[in-house]
């Protein structure tokens, strides 16, 4: 968990090393947030096996609760948070009820096809401006205060929030339950010849995913102070699958350091030219030819 | 399927737009008592074409200015949305912040407009919308930092259904794409078409093949269709509507045939119609000059987006000029732009009390020039002077 | 609804399904025989479009550029095979993803660099020009026949091919076995390469046949894409004859549920209500579909490996 702390050192120390500005505090939380999703998508892609091409419907359906309850004039994080992870858990345990029957590429395919749906649905809600998204006049209080307004507060709790997460998720990973999880997903005949099914513990895996998904969606759409259907296309779902890739499934930490190696490269290649893509696009391939492992890979053998 | 968090404005871009320009005042870092623009304009997706319109459109209007507005030299940085919402506020943010920018301007669509106003204006900065104009920051949601030198789009769609009621038309079947401003133009072309709307279909955004939709509209048999199909989905509904056989129906349709999709709709759109406050035909000196210019520059017919772009930067220059370069003082900004003195290429131009401009509209239809290039040219006069249906409802505080 | 719209539909569902078959039948076959999940067939499919339409403009004939395009297609398809595809055979799915999406990234902004961002266009050839009437005032475009046509002359042909022949023989094998058939002395790196070229070019000429149609642009492939998936996925990875009437099946279901759920929900509710569901509800429909077909049969319709 080396590489993990140090990280979450430099965030911790970022706004006092000339990153206090609001530009690169937003930019951080958005750091801060994706890597907290791509964790919970670690917990399926590198726990269990499960390889989701639906996660961004769990982290949108999180930001939908927020935008559902702020119509209803509730924007108090005591409701908001609990309502939204456990809307988020129980899309998961709906659709991973389905999902988990199959494998491999149809288990990608099937989140897929959950994925768009929930997209479809959202675009359709005219009641929170269907396709153009929802505009929040601000973020949540907490117990009626208006803390989360100081950006610096904010960065800190995205910090402690991930800072939570990441040592739930590899608690959750070294218990019984996670090592059930992990020799399912290294061979699925063997736990089953001892008597234990996988469907259940994979689907455990698939809420608890869905729930922390649902989290970052509650904090995301704080941080923008703005929601669109946009969150939950297929397109973020790969988005959070290359940074938990990018990272490298060898280990936990990989989740968080793919996800501020994917923002943040994005981000410097985005200032260098207006076809960064051309450049990010090789620069993929390349990472994927000679970075075996990922990220936490390099570090390893280096 | 690209970067979830896609960074901050993007830099120097104008080292790349701004060859055409040869305008060192434009690159060079702006001095104190420079302006600094942030132009948003989406430059990636299907609908680049239209961010590029924009964002040649001002840039002509800056190359008229030789670099400067209001006197003060001024230096752009084009922001790309991506048409991502949460990344335009992200980017605008950043603009704001950190590039310090005196004024935004831009926006194609209004989804990103209705992300990006709050966090412009509650700045302090201006914003100046050059093309998208939804009816929310028109009525109950004006603000006082907040002009448009487009339209209320709902305008646009009920000078449709004003051109198809002065046509005599009985029935109309509509075909809008399934989102708020698909819903907004079926609602805006009935608030003044009386007849009988035969069919309402909305199709997703992404339809690629309209088949199932044309095969409807010959079964209904009705007097025209109206339709609002931006971008790429005009593109093919316009070309598959011509090589159904449909082309003897009328085709009224509002951000579907405009130059931006000409070149590649084609013989397909000969005749078919559009409504608008410009089109590139437009008779008096500041629009040939305009015209004239662009399409040496750049190589392309302008469209709206590329129009009401130049206007825009000619609205700036009018009031940096006004308040003798003092950006800090806002009030007298305010009152400056809001005041409007410069030449548009639609002729007269005033701001409405929503800070909406009250203008002409105009029937269009496409035509093809000498040169074989196809442009949107007027028909007649629909509306005189019109001001939004939601003016009234703006309390400017 | 009469029945001669009925059948109108049906037909336009059948054309567009037998569209998403040209570019899943590529896609389905590298797939099958060399477990390699190719996100960049979207692309290529584009790239036909493109290289048509550009070779049409310069030519001033659509035939000279649909001949053309396809070994320009063909060609793409190899150097990509060359450059970046082979080292990644012997990878797992998720790194196969991940580097074909970033060639993705990299042609799709590579397009808009050549060709700018507006879209082409490609005309109809004069020989296909007009229509058939179908349905009082409707004609229906001779081209589209053309599509139809040329999509049933291709599933003939490979299914003449992977069932008829050597190549096919070896073909079906790889799918199933591929070590044992490099174990038998032949050259799998060659017939992979083949198979992919073959891949490749078949999405080039689904992209050349749909441009005259569908507006030239650069992302045009990513729609396609996931379509493509779905099929491949409803049908059964690997299979061709899974490939073939699953696309038949998402076209017919996307034409059909789209024009006619507005409708029929009119009947149970108000029309202003119905018809914006009914539109929601019809994009969903093909993965509500793909989602109970997986459901009850987790590998597809016709599962190729055991």
């Amino acid at each position: 968990m080396r590489a993990a702390l140090v990280v979450l050192a430099a965030l911790a120390a970022a706004p006092f090393l000339g990153f206090g500005e609001g530009y690169s505090l937003t930019l951080l939380a958005r750091v801060m947030i994706l890597a907290m999703a791509a964790v919970s998508l670690w917990l399926l892609v590198g726990g269990a096996g499960l390889v989701s091409l639906g996660h961004a419907a769990m982290l949108g359906i999180g930001a939908y609760a927020v935008v559902v309850l702020d119509d209803a004039r509730v924007t108090d994080a005591v409701v908001v948070v609990p309502v939204a992870m456990a809307a988020a858990s129980l899309f998961a345990l709906a659709t991973g009820a389905v999902a988990i029957r199959t494998s491999g590429v149809h288990f990608i395919m099937i989140t897929l096809a959950f994925g768009q749906m929930a997209f479809f649905t959202a675009s359709s809600l005219a009641a929170y401006g269907g396709d153009d998204g929802y505009t929040l006049y601000g973020r949540m209080t907490v117990l009626g205060h208006r803390w989360l307004e100081d950006r610096m507060v904010f960065h800190y709790l995205c910090l402690g929030l991930l800072a939570l997460v990441l040592l739930g998720t590899r608690m959750v990973l070294g218990s019984r339950f996670g090592r059930v999880l992990r020799a399912a997903r290294e061979n699925p005949v063997r736990v089953e010849a001892v008597g234990f099914s996988p469907y259940p513990y994979r689907l455990v895996a698939y809420v608890l995913a869905g729930a922390v998904a649902g989290l970052a969606g509650v904090l995301l759409a704080n941080a923008a102070e703005f929601v669109a259907p946009s969150y939950l296309a297929w397109q973020r779902s790969g988005d959070l699958l290359f940074m938990v890739i990018l990272g490298g499934l060898g280990s936990l930490q990989g989740a968080v350091l793919g996800a501020v190696g994917f923002v943040l490269l994005e981000e410097w290649l985005g200032h260098l030219t207006e076809h960064w893509r051309l450049i990010f696009g090789p620069l993929l391939v390349l990472s994927v030819l000679f970075l075996k492992g990922g990220l936490v890979g390099v570090l390893r053998r280096g | 399927m690209t970067g979830i968090a896609k960074g901050i404005g993007r830099r120097g871009v104008l080292g790349a737009a701004g060859v055409a320009l040869a305008m060192p005042a434009v690159r060079a870092r702006a001095q104190a008592a420079g302006v600094k623009i942030g132009l948003v304009a989406v430059q990636t997706g299907p609908q680049a074409a239209l961010g590029t319109q924009l964002r040649d459109g001002f840039l002509q209007g800056l190359k008229h200015l030789d670099g400067k507005l209001g006197g003060l030299p001024a230096e752009v940085l084009v922001i790309d949305d991506e048409l991502r919402p949460e990344v335009a506020v992200t980017k605008v943010r950043a603009a704001i912040e950190r590039d310090k920018v005196d004024f935004v301007v831009g926006v194609v669509f209004s989804n990103i407009l209705a992300a990006i106003v709050r966090p412009v204006t509650e700045s302090g900065t201006f914003l100046i919308s050059t093309n998208a104009g939804p009816s929310t920051l028109a009525g109950r949601g004006c603000n006082p930092n907040f002009f448009t030198t487009s339209y209320n789009n709902d305008q646009v769609h009920s000078v449709m259904g004003q051109a198809a009621q002065d046509s005599g038309y009985k029935r109309v079947f509509v075909l809008t794409p399934n989102y708020q401003a698909g819903r907004d133009a079926a609602a805006g072309f009935k608030s003044r078409f009386k007849g009988e709307v035969v069919d309402e279909v909305y199709v997703p955004l992404t339809q690629l093949d309209f088949s199932a939709e044309l095969a409807k509209i010959a079964a209904a048999k009705p007097d025209a269709v109206f339709t609002f199909m931006p971008g790429g989905l005009g593109v093919n509904l316009v070309r598959q509507y011509r090589q159904a056989g449909l082309a003897n129906i009328p085709f009224l349709s509002t951000f579907t045939v405009d130059e931006a999709t000409l070149p590649a709709q084609g013989e397909a759109a000969l005749g078919f119609y559009s409504a608008a406050s410009w089109a590139p035909n437009m008779d008096n000196p500041a629009n040939a000059k305009f015209v004239k210019d662009f399409e040496a520059a750049y190589n392309y017919v302008p469209a709206t987006y590329a129009a009401q772009a130049y206007d825009g930067a000619m609205l700036l220059d009018s009031a940096v000029r006004k308040v003798g370069g003092r950006l800090g003082d806002k009030d007298a900004l305010r009152a400056a732009i809001r005041a409007a003195q410069f030449r548009s290429v639609r002729g007269p131009f005033e701001f409405g009390a929503n800070h909406y401009p009250v203008q002409d509209f105009w029937l269009c239809q496409v035509a093809k020039r000498a040169d074989g290039k196809f442009q949107t040219e007027t028909v007649r006069k629909v509306l005189s002077h019109d001001t939004d249906p939601y003016a009234a409802e703006c309390r400017m505080r | 609804m009469s029945l001669g719209l009925l059948l109108v539909q049906g037909l336009n569902g059948l054309q567009f399904g037998v569209l998403l078959f040209l570019v899943a039948a590529g896609l389905t076959l590298v797939f099958g025989v060399m477990d390699f999940i190719n996100l960049a067939h979207g692309v290529q499919y584009m790239l036909g479009a493109y290289l048509g339409a550009s070779l049409a403009a310069w030519t001033g004939s659509f035939w000279l550029g649909l001949v053309l395009a396809l070994p320009a297609a063909l060609l793409c398809g190899l150097v990509l095979e060359w450059l970046v595809f082979r080292h990644l055979y012997e990878r797992d799915h998720l790194s196969q993803v991940l580097a074909t999406f970033g060639v993705i990234l990299f042609l799709n902004q590579a397009v808009r660099a050549i060709w700018g961002s507006a879209p082409l266009q490609m005309p109809v050839p004069a020989l296909l020009e007009g229509g058939v009437q179908l349905m009082p005032g409707l004609q229906y475009p001779v081209y589209r026949i053309a599509i139809l046509v040329a999509g049933l002359a291709v599933a003939g042909l490979l299914w003449l091919l992977v069932e008829r022949t050597r190549v096919g023989a070896l073909v079906r094998a790889g799918a199933t076995h591929a070590p044992m058939v490099a174990a038998l002395g032949v050259d799998i790196r060659g017939l992979f390469m083949l198979v992919f070229g073959f891949g490749a070019m078949l999405a080039g000429f689904a992209g050349v046949m749909a441009a005259p149609v569908l507006s030239v642009d650069p992302g045009m492939g990513d729609t396609v894409l996931i379509l493509a998936f779905v099929v491949i996925t409803i049908g059964g990875i690997g299979s061709v004859r899974g490939a073939f009437i699953a696309a038949l099946l998402v076209g017919v279901i996307e034409t059909l549920g789209r024009s006619l759920l507005p409708d029929l929900l009119r009947l149970v509710m108000a029309a202003s209500p119905a018809r914006q569901a009914g539109a929601a509800l019809g994009s969903m429909l093909v993965y509500i579909a793909m989602a109970l077909i997986l459901a009850v049969r987790p590998r597809g319709l016709f599962p190729v490996r055991g």
